[in-house]
């Protein structure tokens, strides 16, 4: 067999020399060819903020899931809670944004319930999954304690999210499971991502646990041995020290 | 319709760790390259610089480096008597997506398998006598002597820091003395470890075992690789598995090989393009190319003289299951070979909670770790053990995440007050004695199409069919009880144990170690590819790829996933191109 070159007959076909192009909606982006690392000016990929403005929660739905984030952290003399972080604040634009609308999930059907190893089978994406279950907890606690989760005590308000937790309550048409689970691995991330995503404001979860952050290089401390660490936190926005006159 | 380009001598389908190897190598011996990938092109100044790349929400929890499941996942269940659901988010496992695949956000452990893991069939057989029935493992048909240059040669693109334990035969102190014998040192000298991996040496010497620094792809030095290419000294900014390094201090296809490659007027890369099938010849004993769709939607067909399969294993192995070639393993008859033998790794490992100490787990990169190998391989005697393989024991520090690694010990609640309080005190003061236990092949294990889900392009999904083994349980059953010793030895207020039992649960994360369904071996009628990694079927088409393996080592992949890609782009250059056939008659 023989390996003769085609480049030529190749390059004359794939649009001549303009291969660092953007993508072409024929080829699809078309690199190397001898031009070497492409370069493109504007085509970073900063850092993705979450929607600023959109919102999905409505002002009720909104009120209970805060109450549900303080349950979950909550604020006491140790230190703050999922309050104090606006974690709602973050669950709110991540349910408005691609996350909510499960729009990188595999979301097609035939749905079906699924053994405890299958993971998230619920046919609602997150956002949709918040709504009917929101409503249904509300319906669960009016049957029972006449009035919304919102209005019941701390305690019975941690009865009740113990009970969905260890699938000793269950709700109408949605599971009260798979909201639990979701809702508290989405109010970890709200207490601990990044402060540009809307939570853990000021910074105040990694503060609580002293967490530096997002710093860049750690050398200087790599033989610690053992000692404690005093550095405060940064966020990929910087920390306010850096924007202060002092 | 289908566009029909003109013919390149290779086509490559992906462009991880394998389509960058089998890339350079190929366009270096002036073949015609084209490399279709399915993701985008990325880079490290725009796509993960030190400003932004150390985004934990975004990278790993909104899946940002991966593939996503909307595009196509995977069906699973525990066994053949259940329906298999898809993964509707990654969970276990991570596959990558783009330029670079995988290799960008590995952690960077970069281990070389034991010869005695290249013949676990025969080896074992030889000294343990006959293995059960159901245990398909088989011998590589490829040995440790034949890929230690490959092995030499990938340690030096990447810049391996570490300590040699076997240089060509004689035992180096410091080193890993259970090793295969090497032919060079590794390239820099190993990492700086951290306060837990001291504590772990001194409990493991304590014992009589024989720590070593985990070979690292995080660099301890500036280093220049053979084709000049720099990379920097790591900075232990504890963001790489799931992460880019925005400091050009991991390797990886883009910061070892890509900017060479990109130079050579026979490469050309087109990024946003999925193969959808390999065609093959109307006597059905070649590949003539593949069929890729792009973004607009439209189909190409692209002519080959030779065509690699370079995806990621999982991905591999549906491509050929949807091409038709070769014989569907059938777990009824044991008959057929494409999916089977599909392989995973199974881990365990006890966390260590300090009262007095910081273990910092902030400082961290991701292949900083000591490790033991006692326990590994045929490391040691299994006689009347019940098991067969093994795997390492190390403590890494490789972050401190928060959302991610937050340990409580045990008994602690899973949220509320006293969870908060416990995620507080304990956040900076433990640390995880790890075992990664080697998996062997079993009949009921592996992967065809699922009957029911389709991917956006109407194609079958791959249906995983994957329970831990009784050889599996039996492994973590007497490694972990190794592992809490070390653990006790470190000097922490208490050991938490996590042991590895019941079914495997396809969410919580474990590892991107998913091997097998495309095996080699010295058989057709067990095996996909031969020694050289070429189709028993059409002698045009090779596969790359931890789908080789005909069961998994208790070690990472990578090292030994390129080994084999080196290996068998050598074969291509040296032997196929002068005389293209079957490299081996069956």
């Amino acid at each position: 067999m023989s390996f003769p070159t085609r480049r030529k007959i190749l390059k004359s076909l794939l649009l001549g020399g303009s291969a660092m192009a953007a993508p072409s909606a024929v080829f699809g982006a078309l690199y190397g060819r001898g031009e070497g690392m492409p370069w493109e000016p504007m085509k970073g990929q900063p850092p993705y903020y979450g929607t600023q403005e959109d919102n999905f929660f409505t002002a009720e739905e909104r009120a209970t899931t805060a109450v549900i984030c303080a349950r979950l952290i909550p604020s006491d003399e140790d230190g703050p809670g999922a309050t104090e972080a606006d974690v709602i604040s973050f669950l709110d634009r991540q349910m408005a944004g691609f996350y909510g609308r499960g729009q990188h999930w595999y979301m097609e059907g035939p749905f079906a319930e699924g053994t405890a190893t299958q993971g998230y089978q619920s046919e609602h994406p997150p956002a949709q999954l918040y709504r009917y279950a929101l409503a249904e907890l509300d319906n669960y606690c009016r049957d029972r304690h006449d009035a919304a989760f919102a209005g019941l005590s701390e305690a019975q308000q941690d009865e009740i999210l113990k009970g969905m937790d260890e699938e000793e309550i269950t709700f109408e048409g949605v599971s009260a499971k798979a909201f639990f689970d979701l809702i508290l691995k989405n109010t970890i991330e709200g207490y601990f991502a990044d402060p540009i995503y809307g939570g853990n404001r000021d910074m105040v979860a990694w503060q609580y646990v002293r967490f530096p952050g997002t710093r860049y290089d750690y050398r200087d401390f790599v033989k610690h041995n053992g000692a404690r660490i005093d550095l405060p936190p940064v966020s990929l926005m910087g920390r306010p020290g850096w924007n202060s006159l002092e | 319709m289908t566009n029909h380009l003109p013919k390149v001598d290779v086509v490559l389908v992906g462009f991880g760790w394998t389509g960058a190897i089998y890339a350079e190598k190929l366009t270096a011996a002036g073949m015609e390259v084209l490399a279709l990938e399915r993701g985008p092109w990325r880079d490290t100044p725009k796509d993960f610089a030190t400003t932004f790349a150390q985004d934990e929400l975004r990278y790993y929890w909104r899946h940002g480096m991966f593939q996503e499941t909307s595009q196509s996942t995977v069906t699973f269940r525990n066994n053949g008597a259940q329906t298999a659901l898809p993964m509707r988010h990654w969970g276990s496992f991570l596959p990558g997506n783009g330029v670079g695949g995988s290799g960008v956000h590995w952690n960077g452990q970069t281990y070389r398998f034991l010869p005695s893991d290249f013949v676990a069939k025969s080896h074992n057989a030889e000294r343990y006598g006959p293995l059960p029935e159901d245990m398909t493992i088989q011998d590589y048909g490829v040995t440790y002597e034949e890929l230690e240059p490959h092995f030499d040669y990938f340690e030096k693109i990447c810049g391996i820091c570490g300590t040699a334990g076997n240089l060509r035969g004689d035992i180096q102190k410091g080193g890993n003395p259970f090793e295969g014998p090497r032919s060079d040192e590794y390239p820099n000298p190993p990492m700086e470890m951290t306060f837990s991996q001291d504590r772990f040496e001194a409990a493991a010497r304590e014992m009589g075992l024989n720590p070593f620094p985990v070979p690292s792809a995080n660099m301890s030095r500036a280093y220049v690789n053979p084709l000049g290419l720099q990379l920097a000294p790591c900075t232990y900014c504890g963001f790489c598995e799931k992460y880019g390094c925005g400091n050009y201090a991991k390797s990886s296809p883009q910061t070892t090989i890509i900017p060479v490659l990109m130079q050579r007027p026979n490469f050309t890369l087109r990024t946003d393009s999925e193969v959808l099938s390999v065609e093959k010849s109307a006597d059905g004993t070649r590949a003539t190319g593949v069929t890729y769709v792009d973004t607009s939607g439209e189909r190409f067909f692209q002519p080959a003289e030779v065509v690699v399969l370079c995806a990621y294993p999982l991905e591999n192995t549906r491509l050929m299951l949807l091409s038709e070639i070769g014989t569907p393993y059938d777990p009824q008859t044991g008959e057929g070979v494409v999916g089977k033998n599909y392989c995973y790794q199974v881990m365990s490992g006890a966390t260590v909670f300090f009262d007095e100490e910081y273990t910092n787990g902030f400082v961290g990169a991701g292949a900083l770790g000591m490790a033991v190998d006692e326990y590994n391989g045929d490391n040691f005697d299994h006689s009347g053990l019940g098991f067969i393989g093994g795997g390492y024991i190390a403590c890494y520090t490789t972050n401190a995440r928060p959302i991610e690694s937050h340990p409580v010990p045990d008994g602690v609640p899973g949220w509320g007050s006293e969870w908060k309080q416990s995620v507080r005190a304990n956040f900076l003061k433990t640390t995880t004695v790890g075992v990664h236990g080697a998996s062997m092949a079993h009949r009921s294990n592996y992967l065809d199409l699922d009957p029911t889900y389709t991917d956006r392009h109407g194609r079958p999904l791959l249906r995983m069919t994957y329970d831990f083994t009784l050889n599996d349980r039996r492994l973590t059953a007497h490694i972990t009880p190794v592992a809490e010793e070390i653990a006790r030895g470190m000097g922490g207020r208490e050991v938490n144990v996590a042991e590895r039992k019941g079914s495997y649960d396809s969410m919580p994360y474990q590892t991107t170690h998913n091997t097998g369904g495309t095996i080699m071996g010295n058989d057709p009628q067990t095996s996909v590819c031969n020694r050289y990694c070429q189709s028993w079927d059409l002698h045009n088409l090779f596969v790359a790829g931890a789908g080789l393996f005909p069961q998994n080592a208790g070690y990472n992949p990578t090292g030994t996933v390129a080994a084999l890609a080196y290996w068998t782009v050598a074969a291509i250059i040296d032997q196929y191109m002068a005389d293209p056939g079957s490299l081996v008659q069956a």
